[in-house]
């Protein structure tokens, strides 16, 4: 899966439009991923993930960041995130197929709070681009 | 048999009931030919699959898409038994049509994320629980009769 000069533009715009809002975004995502994929808690037996948590929203913000990190180095994702990359292979160890049910929370916070954003074409480069970032943080697994 | 709550129940039927199919439907097929191409090889008969305004504009697409989403409407009116519901279906996907289950799966996904577009704030993460459970246990009763 190879992004496009299109992806990477289409990326640029989505984190460009978001701003700020990037923290708040990632806090949601997480809220959601819990909710809706109740397997994914078995990660966070040390958090309380009660409804406002501020360890939810320091959390989101750190993956939000790092989404934001992965977009301002679009042409080198594997590069800006390989420390992460390191993190999540040698001590997270969060089994890959957990980073599709991120993405997919993450596109619905997207199209739930800015539906004229996530245009199809956009939703296709994102929905890349995620995958993309799966891929780096998983890629040193074995 | 699923087991659903009054609560899932209720937060599918409350979307459902203000859902537009047609334009729903079209907007999820359109949205799954764009965002994962190799899907387009089901409709080669579909005409015009060329660019994201090909796909949108395109009639068949649009009436397909409504098909489908007219079909998963019968799963919300039988929740308590959607693998009956869908036993003839499944066995036309594979017999006939020859489509990977995956493939519902990823439609299912789609949908969800056309009803947040659509729903906004009311989409809560509760009710995206309650949907992807539902898509999760269509496409598993899409797949079922597989051989």
């Amino acid at each position: 899966m190879v992004l496009s000069g299109a992806d990477k533009n289409n990326v640029k715009g989505v984190f460009a439009k978001i701003g700020g809002q990037a923290e708040e975004y990632g806090a949601e995502t997480l809220e959601r991923m819990f909710a809706a994929y109740p397997q994914t808690k078995t990660y966070f037996p040390h958090f309380d993930l009660g409804k406002g948590s501020a360890q939810v929203k320091g959390h989101g913000k750190k993956v939000a960041a790092a989404l934001v990190e992965a977009a301002n180095h679009i042409d080198d994702i594997a590069g800006a995130l390989s420390k992460l990359s390191d993190l999540h292979a040698q001590k997270l160890r969060v089994d890959p197929v957990n980073f599709k049910l991120l993405g997919q929370c993450f596109l619905v916070v997207v199209a739930s709070h800015n539906p004229a954003l996530l245009t199809p074409e956009v939703h296709a480069s994102l929905d890349k681009f995620l995958c993309a970032v799966g891929t780096v943080l998983t890629a040193k697994y074995r | 048999m699923v087991h659903w709550s009054a609560e899932e129940k209720q937060l599918i039927n409350s979307i459902w009931g203000k859902v537009n199919v047609e334009e729903c439907g079209a907007e999820a097929l359109a949205r799954l030919l764009i965002v994962y191409p190799w899907t387009q090889r089901f409709f080669s008969n579909f005409g015009n699959l060329s660019s994201p305004t090909a796909i949108i504009g395109n009639p068949k697409v649009r009436a397909h898409g409504k098909k489908v989403l007219t079909s998963f409407g019968e799963a919300v009116k039988n929740l308590d038994n959607i693998k009956g519901t869908y036993s003839k279906l499944s066995e036309l996907h594979c017999e006939k049509l020859h489509v990977d289950p995956e493939n519902f799966r990823l439609l299912g996904d789609i949908l969800v994320i056309v009803l947040a577009s659509h729903f906004g704030r009311d989409f809560t993460p509760a009710c995206q629980f309650a949907w992807q459970k539902l898509v999760g246990v269509v496409a598993h009763a899409l797949a079922r009769r597989y051989h």
